[in-house]
């Protein structure tokens, strides 16, 4: 059984401004429904395997951003939802903006737009869902190599 | 015979109870007007969980989750090796117990939180179950679950406002509402999830088994009241266990944001209402 066949997400709103979030919401509602594909939008790190986020990286969420994805065991990944997330977006050459998310996690996919549309959105949940069989065929790989 | 049926509990209930589970979160969609997962969904997640990291907060938490993953197997094999009821709900109630150990035992403000709600829910449920109980014994004459299964008379002719009572309650014991629960299965944001903040990976899984074994429990429970001996009584069980299931499905989407407060304050009245004017009247009956 496949790791991807039950994703769930946790939705982190960086410095976003909320136009994207409210497109993520969009996505579990009745028009777009993403639990079709077992997505659970959880509220518990420990819980999650797909860590989206909206909104650039900023001084003082930086720490924050770095210890949900600790607290995420593996395997996991991560979707950076809106240009802000991107790679700052309109708010880029803001004095507190660090960058979109890549400035501090791994991002592995990438949701232009602004607002990112829904289907964006679920297309790239998607293919984050993908990565995560992969993702578990090589904790598993390096498992044995460290057993070996 | 007992012995067939409780292996089958034993072997079958997770198979069951995931189903149940899978065919509960179907419904829900429907009824929000979403399409919602497929029917083995809650499968995928029980696999899922067991393939990802399990992150380990201390040992002891470990221990009491298979405590209550334990008590609660244990409970349903006495009930359905047709042991006393009184002990069954004696046995699902240290089961919680253990849970909420587990859940304290994590230093992290969510899991106590959860903790404490989930205390307040057995404070609000636990009457109920023991008039049910009590109840039984008036029908029956006996706590024991072999002889009130093949009574003359079915128990919901004798108990039909403790039958309603049950129903009501069952709302609770399925996590469903009030949705700022211990740990809802519905409000997955609500206090991180209360009572399995802390746990992850095969830990959490082990606690779906758990509540997948309960949730078997508690709609056989259901169906005792209707069960006298004969055939037809067991597929009134199950037709009446069907109905209740959907009329508490109903019940959560119908009110999905009951409070904690209100759930202490109308089970009380329900068990009060129900459960004791149906006692009152037997009693009065039978003497
Ligand atoms: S990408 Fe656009 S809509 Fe999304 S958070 Fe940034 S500014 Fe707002």
């Amino acid at each position: 059984m496949k790791v991807s066949k039950s994703p769930w997400m946790l939705h982190y709103d960086g410095s976003s401004c909320n136009g994207c979030d409210i497109e993520v919401l969009a996505c579990t509602m009745p028009r777009y429904d993403v639990e079709r594909f077992g997505v659970i939008n959880t509220g518990n790190p420990k819980h999650a395997d797909i860590l989206l986020i909206t909104g650039g990286i900023n001084a003082q969420n930086k720490p924050v951003v770095e210890q949900i994805y600790s607290q995420m065991p593996q395997p996991k990944v991560v979707v950076a939802v809106g240009i802000c997330a991107c790679n700052g977006g309109v708010f880029k050459d803001c004095y507190n903006i660090l960058g979109g998310v890549d400035t501090v996690l791994p991002v592995d996919i990438y949701v232009p737009g602004c607002a990112a549309k829904p289907e964006a959105i679920i297309d790239g949940v998607i293919q984050a869902v993908a990565l995560l069989d992969e993702k578990r065929k090589s904790v598993r790989e390096d498992k044995k190599e460290a057993g070996q | 015979m007992s012995w067939i049926l409780a292996i089958g509990f034993l072997v079958l209930a997770p198979l069951l109870g995931g189903l149940l589970e899978g065919a509960d979160r179907v419904l829900c969609a429907r009824m929000q007007g979403r399409q919602g997962p497929p029917l083995l969904q809650p499968f995928y997640d029980m696999f899922k969980l067991i393939q990802k990291q399990s992150v380990v907060v201390n040992n002891v938490q470990d221990v009491l989750v298979c405590g209550f993953l334990i008590f609660v197997v244990f409970a349903g094999l006495l009930f359905f090796w047709g042991g006393d009821i009184l002990l069954v709900f004696f046995a699902l109630t240290l089961a919680e117990i253990f849970f909420i150990m587990s859940s304290c035992s994590a230093n992290s403000p969510y899991s106590s939180m959860g903790a404490q709600r989930e205390l307040l829910q057995n404070m609000a449920y636990e009457p109920m179950i023991l008039l049910t109980a009590i109840g039984f014994y008036l029908a029956a004459n006996t706590f024991n679950v072999n002889e009130i299964a093949v009574a003359s008379v079915p128990a919901i002719v004798y108990l039909p406002g403790i039958f309603i009572g049950y129903v009501f309650i069952l709302v609770i014991k399925f996590r469903k509402s009030p949705f700022d629960l211990s740990t809802s299965h519905h409000a997955h944001q609500e206090m991180v999830r209360g009572l399995t903040t802390e746990l992850s990976g095969n830990v959490l899984a082990i606690v779906s088994l758990a509540e997948w074994y309960e949730n078997i429990l508690l709609i056989s429970i259901l169906g005792l009241f209707f069960l006298n001996g004969t055939l037809w009584s067991v597929l009134a069980a199950v037709l009446g266990c069907g109905i209740a299931y959907f009329v508490v499905v109903l019940a959560d989407n119908v009110f999905p944001r009951v409070k904690w407060d209100a759930m202490i304050k109308s089970t009380w009245i329900v068990t009060l209402v129900a459960g004791g004017i149906n006692l009152m009247i037997m009693e009065l009956l039978t003497r």
